[in-house]
């Protein structure tokens, strides 16, 4: 039993990860019907942009003599970076997917894959192969809880993320914004008649995409301490299975697939060999779009209005 | 009429571009380095460039190679194979076939040096691989070497390690399925061990695949499994992830590695956590004497950090390929001729005294050398705890 809910705590940590990158990529595909491919290389920037931002931080506060405790640094670190990485999906959006809007979707996705390998890239160029170490803001305290090991960050992370997503859900529920983007998820042609700045939504569905990739990014500095610029394809890819998983536009989907595909990594991984792990879990996840080709909140409907 | 002008001109042409060239090979002898200077290993591709600089500027200073009472000038091609295995058979495709280099040193991991020996086999260009312990690299190959001892003999070499420094019976092993030297060495341990312990006395044999950063499920499994010590042959960037998890979850028994531990960014990368680990590796630096504190003690001052073993072992094979070219006699200038005969003197090569020890060729080209079992110190260094030879 300690084993399972060992199993469940791993799995719900490294659902977050998933979860808030998925959001990314469908508010991005809900919105403007757009495989933006180069978000996973959007994380990985976002995790570098953390890593300088929590050692500037940390380097500010020891020369100005001002004692900023350890968690007020990574709280610092968390914000100042997803304002920063906002920019940077913007600057994607604006340079990139812009020009190609009435372009062919092929085209727009193409876009996506050349600028995740210009992230990738120019990191290399900019900071060198060299790994980095995210530098240690939590010190790591293990709970052990009748056999079932916790740690601070773990708890951190989770809790953390499903803030982020909470926020997400009330700001595209409550706000005008919000309500914007969502009739442009309704209609893509109509919507901007009545007045809808389309570029305005845009930019800002990539900033919060971005923003939110930045989280994830920070966190998973914070759980696994070695950054190289290549960490974002992979994670990418996977992120996109859980969005499209998810349903089109929806973040409870989005966030729900991000749960179902951490716990199903690190189930699979528990009852069989760990080799077959991708293996049987991205099967079980085809099995599934089979049998719902829309995902699990996406409408038939919409797709069909777009194209 | 014209067309003749034609033909004559561009004859000439073409003898201009091919004459000089094939005047400056007999006077040149170029060395290709394929290294992993971008991807996954990096610091392993610097190493490698480093100490071949090093080498470099030592033969400049005797002005050249002296084969036959005449000096030759000496030119690396230093090429960057991603750390890809298809990159690195393009490398030496390219070195081969375009730079025409006499001979190869590198790749260095496995996962690069079996197929890209397979290149300078089918070539006929003498390779020596510095760092790949996986067995496959020279086998039935003659035109390939190494620099380093093998698999088959590191992974009983930890095994007999542990089960003598503590006792245990039961252990685990954490590896990348989808990478040959982890793979490999991680069923030699197996092997070896259960040949001490008895069949099964391997009670998790966990894998991952290349680029994984979450070992949770596999660590909690270990754990579950009651294994009594970890033993994980990764490369540096995924141990500092392993040992890191591995503790966050509970497990407090020692974790063990192998010579891919032994790179300079393993405790940068790793911290703390992987202080007072054991690994087996080629050469401890510290507490190191004679000519290897020498070598140490020079790139610590030119590049501001202690060599690891891949530096180490790159100056001892061009250090082989030179007492090899030296041997050879004389440089015909045909370079098929000469690749030839550099192989042949470098199969002769007997009790070469390097900076890891001394090595001898087997018939394989797979030098008889001695195991270093280190600990990681309470500093962070690596030191010297055992010497194991065959």
């Amino acid at each position: 039993m300690t084993f399972f809910f060992q199993n469940l705590i791993n799995a719900l940590q490294w659902g977050s990860f998933y979860a808030l990158i998925a959001l990314g990529y469908s508010m991005v595909y809900g919105i403007l019907m757009l495989f933006n491919f180069a978000h996973g290389d959007i994380f990985m920037v976002g995790a570098y942009i953390g890593f300088g931002v929590a050692t500037g931080v940390t380097a500010l506060a020891s020369f100005g003599a001002i004692v900023l405790p350890k968690w007020l640094i990574l709280v610092l670190t968390i914000i100042i970076s997803m304002f920063l990485t906002s920019f940077v999906g913007m600057l994607v959006e604006r340079l990139g997917y812009r020009p190609l809007r009435e372009a062919p979707r092929a085209s727009a996705a193409i876009t996506g894959l050349m600028i995740g390998i210009i992230l990738e890239t120019g990191n290399l160029a900019l900071l060198g192969a060299q790994r980095v170490r995210f530098p240690t803001l939590i010190k790591s305290e293990t709970y052990n809880i009748s056999g079932v090991f916790v740690t601070n960050k773990k708890i951190m992370i989770v809790v953390v993320s499903l803030m982020l997503m909470l926020a997400l859900h009330q700001f595209v529920r409550r706000t005008k914004w919000g309500m914007a983007m969502r009739a442009m998820a309704f209609d893509f042609v109509v919507v901007p008649l009545m007045g809808v700045p389309i570029n305005t939504i845009a930019a800002m569905t990539f900033a919060i995409g971005s923003a939110l990739a930045a989280a994830a990014g920070i966190l998973f500095g914070v759980a696994y301490p070695v950054l190289d610029p290549y960490m974002g394809i992979v994670f990418g890819w996977k992120a996109f299975v859980a969005a499209i998983l998810g349903g089109r536009g929806s973040i409870l989907g989005a966030t729900l697939a991000g749960f179902l595909l951490g716990f199903l990594e690190i189930f699979v991984a528990m009852i069989f060999p760990s080799t077959l792990r991708d293996l049987i879990a991205y099967s079980i996840i085809l099995l599934i779009l089979t049998f719902r080709p829309h995902g699990f909140f996406g409408e038939p409907y919409s797709a069909r209005l777009r194209l | 009429m014209r067309k003749s002008w034609v033909f004559i001109i561009s004859c000439i042409v073409i003898s201009l571009i091919f004459i000089p060239s094939a005047w400056c090979k007999t006077k040149t002898i170029k060395i290709g380095i394929n290294a992993p200077m971008t991807g996954d290993i990096p610091k392993v591709g610097e190493g490698t460039k480093y100490a071949a600089e090093m080498w470099l500027e030592d033969v400049k200073a005797a002005g050249g190679i002296a084969v036959g009472g005449k000096k030759y000038p000496v030119k690396l091609v230093i090429e960057d194979n991603e750390s890809k295995a298809e990159s690195a058979v393009k490398v030496n495709t390219k070195m081969i076939t375009e730079d025409e280099v006499l001979v190869i040193v590198g790749p260095q991991a496995s996962k690069q040096a079996i197929p890209a020996g397979e290149v300078a086999n089918n070539y006929k260009t003498p390779m020596i691989s510095p760092w790949s312990t996986n067995p496959d690299t020279t086998k039935d190959r003659p035109y390939v070497f190494r620099g380093c001892f093998l698999d088959p003999f590191q992974g009983p070499v930890l095994a007999n390690f542990i089960k003598g420094e503590f006792g245990f019976t039961k252990a685990a092993v954490l590896y990348d399925v989808a990478s040959d030297y982890p793979k490999g060495l991680a069923e030699f341990f197996k092997q070896a061990w259960e040949k001490l312990n008895g069949p099964g006395s391997v009670v998790a044999f966990e894998s991952f695949t290349t680029k994984d950063a979450d070992f949770s499920s596999q660590l909690t499994k270990i754990i579950k499994s009651g294994a009594q010590v970890l033993f994980t042959p990764q490369y540096y960037n995924e141990v500092a992830l392993i040992v890191q998890q591995a503790h966050e979850l509970g497990w407090n028994k020692p974790i063990v590695g192998s010579d891919s531990w032994g790179s300079a960014e393993t405790v940068q990368l790793c911290g703390k956590d992987c202080y007072g680990l054991f690994f087996s590796t080629h050469y401890a630096a510290a507490g190191a004497k004679g000519k290897t504190k020498e070598f140490i003690d020079r790139y610590n001052k030119k590049y501001g950090y202690v060599p690891d073993d891949v530096a180490a072992l790159t100056w001892d094979s061009l250090g082989i390929v030179k007492t090899a070219i030296e041997h050879v006699g004389k440089l015909t200038g045909n370079i098929e001729k000469d690749r030839k005969n550099v192989r042949d003197a470098m199969a002769k090569v007997k009790e070469y005294d390097g900076i890891t020890g001394k090595m001898t060729f087997t018939e394989d080209g797979d030098p008889i050398k001695c195991a270093v079992i280190v600990r990681i110190s309470n500093k962070g260094e690596y030191e010297f705890y055992k010497s194991v030879c065959p």
